[in-house]
């Protein structure tokens, strides 16, 4: 009998999407598909403002990684303002924003593994979900409960004083920034009675790598296997391999790691990265041009970066990395699970980071903007916690914004997510009769793995109850399940 | 030789030259009374009506008004602050005025005037209109969806030759501000910085500047409008 499950929306994620499972008359999965269901229009409505504005206005999109979008914008009106594709500002100028980039990654990835994830894996995806929560973490283990919360604000912390508050700032303009680091900032953030300083945030995002790592022992069929499959890999890495999140080239790997988009501009994306419209979803489906929507979508976040990147240029991470690319001997990593460990090792690379960056007497100068001779179109890639984000914008000859093209982290993603879902799907749905609530947790578990952000994806609204309907072959409800 | 005045502002005994406009007379007495389309130093027009106080019982606009012997004036009343809170209510549901993303938020009069009345949720529907931006000119823009028409760039902002470089346009509720093509031609970049101050929103703005000052260092980050004229 053919049956069809809806899972309503998705939880533990940022922003709101649903799940359908179609089962055939035999009770195998015949299809499976993560809809993103709102929709907003951000890259309509921007059309007519000013191109200073795009930083600012855009980074409303989102509420948890603001940051992302507001220097992926100021990074693409710096090329409008002529100053450059990402390394053409004053030094303050870009190690301000590099500072307030890595209080977002450091913030956004302890928000999710400790708040969003973190309780599927103390707890299994199938126990009680009155204690599947964060809620749960802090009733159990109240230390790590107290670090997380104190990670994140430390993350937060940072980005006030370089956006001047911890949500949707202004401090990116066109060419640099508005404001340096005072003296009081700096050591606000470095010297600090414990635990609230720069060296307790790289202690505890070892704990946490160290953490996950002693769980991977525990539970290495659970994160090698599920949700596992190959795919291409795509990121920004630094001109020389080395990891960096705020700038780069564009670089995409294989399943078997060989470079199948070689360091590529990122003014060019548009001649390399195309995106597919479907009708069931608001979320468009990015895939490589040359390879074809078939065969070219690719990963990108963590999992992503941490194959496509040839080393960590800080040293505690490096060394994480070194032990966490002996997993696959080398080679891409293309276990789902093992988004968690990429991105605690990503938290200790931005604690390692934002210290080294407080350190750094260049914060302190004067000298915020450059400008040069003004374009007509800019664009800012940057790596955002979820992934690759792409802002493109285009102006008129009265600095107004006529064109802009947003391909955010989370759309990357997602036929990865898709992929998820039907892999866990047919794994754990095949043949039975009732849907139990383990069974859509572990669904959610694996979309949940990639931190995705449905809200940013689509620039979404709105939201809803989870409801899970099994359906009978002439669409009567055989059961009905909410959340 | 000025000759002194004594009058009262709720119930206060203040002293000012005989003649002085009311709203300055009240801050040489450390009194606020808001205002939105008066700015010192340019004629007072009466347009917004915010400053209205009662005058020995009657209503009366604070910037048009000089101030006489005797005068009795009610500021500071529950009554005239929730009609000042209705006029700032309806600017916001007249024009489209999103904070978020405009460059004079922390600087807006508007907008300090409705942290200052508690203005949390929309009193008046909406009105949506539909509004251009007026980006021709290559030092200012001109956003028509921030304008409250105060006038206040129309008597304060002239050129070399004593032109005023802002122009109305259209006519009875649809009266826009505009630049003067003519007039604005020549204008240099002090001029155009005092065009974008006058303005009390953010409907006026030099080009290519925006939010180069920083959050903690706009106007009304530190204090609330009006609080550093209150002693």
């Amino acid at each position: 009998m053919a049956q069809k499950i809806t899972i309503e929306p998705v939880t533990r994620v940022e922003g709101h999407g649903k799940v359908t499972i179609q089962l055939d008359d035999s009770g195998n999965v015949s299809q499976s598909r993560l809809h993103i269901v709102e929709f907003r229009g951000f890259e309509r409505f921007v059309q007519g403002r000013p191109y200073w504005e795009a930083p600012v206005l855009v980074q409303r999109l989102c509420g948890i990684c603001p940051v992302s979008h507001h220097l992926a914008a100021a990074k693409a009106v710096d090329v409008i303002y002529g100053a450059g594709t990402g390394d053409g500002l004053t030094p303050v100028g870009e190690k301000m924003r590099r500072l307030m980039h890595y209080g977002q990654m450091f913030q956004s990835h302890s928000l999710h593994f400790f708040h969003l994830a973190a309780p599927d894996l103390l707890f299994g995806y199938d126990s009680d979900p009155v204690k599947r929560n964060v809620i749960g973490i802090a009733m159990t283990n109240k230390d790590l409960a107290v670090q997380a919360v104190m990670m994140r604000k430390y993350g937060q912390e940072v980005i006030a004083v370089t956006a001047g508050k911890k949500i949707h700032g202004t401090g990116a303009i066109p060419g640099g920034i508005n404001k340096n680091l005072s003296i009081e900032e700096r050591d606000t953030l470095l010297k600090a009675p414990n635990p609230f300083n720069a060296d307790m945030m790289v202690t505890w995002a070892q704990a946490a790598v160290d953490f996950f790592k002693n769980y991977y022992k525990k539970n290495r069929d659970f994160i090698d296997n599920f949700s596992k499959f190959d795919s291409n890999h795509l990121s920004l890495v630094r001109k020389d391999g080395g990891l960096d999140l705020y700038h780069g080239v564009i670089r995409a790997v294989d399943a078997s790691g060989k470079k199948i988009l070689n360091d590529v501009d990122t003014q060019d994306y548009l001649e390399y990265i195309r995106e597919e419209v479907r009708s069931w979803s608001y979320m468009k489906f990015p895939y490589i041009k040359e390879l074809g929507p078939e065969k070219g979508w690719y990963r990108v976040g963590p999992l992503a970066r941490l194959n496509t990147c040839a080393f960590i240029p800080t040293p505690l991470a490096q060394k994480e990395f070194e032990e966490y690319k002996k997993v696959t001997n080398g080679k891409p990593n293309n276990m789902c699970m093992h988004m968690h460990y990429a991105r605690l090792i990503e938290t200790l690379h931005s604690a390692e980071m934002i210290r080294d960056l407080l350190n750094d007497p260049d914060l302190q100068k004067d000298n915020l903007v450059v400008k040069g001779t003004k374009q007509k179109e800019g664009v800012g890639l940057l790596e955002a916690p979820r992934g690759t984000l792409f802002h493109h914008y285009k102006i008129n000859d009265n600095d107004q914004i006529v064109m802009c093209n947003l391909i955010v982290s989370t759309t990357n993603n997602n036929q990865p997510m898709n992929n998820s879902v039907e892999y866990i799907a047919k794994a754990m749905m095949t043949g039975k009769k009732e849907i139990t609530e383990g069974m859509m947790n572990a669904v959610e578990v694996g979309i949940r793995a990639y931190d995705p952000c449905l809200s940013c994806a689509t620039h979404a609204y709105g939201s809803m109850p989870l409801e899970v309907t099994l359906k009978g072959p002439k669409g009567e409800v055989i059961d009905r399940k909410y959340k | 030789m000025a000759t002194f005045v004594k009058f009262t502002i709720d119930g206060k005994e203040c002293m000012a030259a005989e003649g002085t406009q009311l709203v300055e007379a009240a801050k040489q007495n450390d009194i606020y009374i808001p205002t939105l389309c008066n700015y010192e130093g340019i004629p007072p027009k009466g347009s917004c009506r915010i400053c209205t106080v009662n005058i020995n019982g009657r209503p009366a606009t604070a910037c048009t008004t000089k101030v006489s012997e005797g005068m009795e004036i009610q500021n500071n009343t529950e009554e005239l602050s929730g009609f000042r809170k209705a006029v700032v209510e309806m600017l916001f549901a007249e024009g489209n005025h999103f904070c978020p993303s405009c460059e004079k938020s922390g600087s807006c009069e508007l907008q300090a005037l409705a942290y200052k009345y508690t203005v949390l949720v929309p009193a008046f529907p909406y009105m949506n209109p539909a509004r251009d931006i007026e980006a021709w000119h290559p030092k200012l823009m001109k956003d028509h969806n921030r304008c409250i028409q105060c006038k206040r760039c129309i008597r304060g902002i002239t050129n070399a030759e004593g032109k005023s470089v802002f122009a109305f346009g259209k006519r009875g509720h649809n009266v826009m501000i505009n630049i003067d093509p003519e007039t604005s031609k020549n204008i240099n970049d002090e001029l155009a910085q005092k065009a974008m101050d006058i303005c009390p929103v953010g409907a006026i703005i030099r080009k290519e500047i925006g939010f180069k000052v920083s959050i903690g260092k706009r106007k009304y980050d530190k204090q609330p409008i009006g609080s550093d004229i209150e002693k």
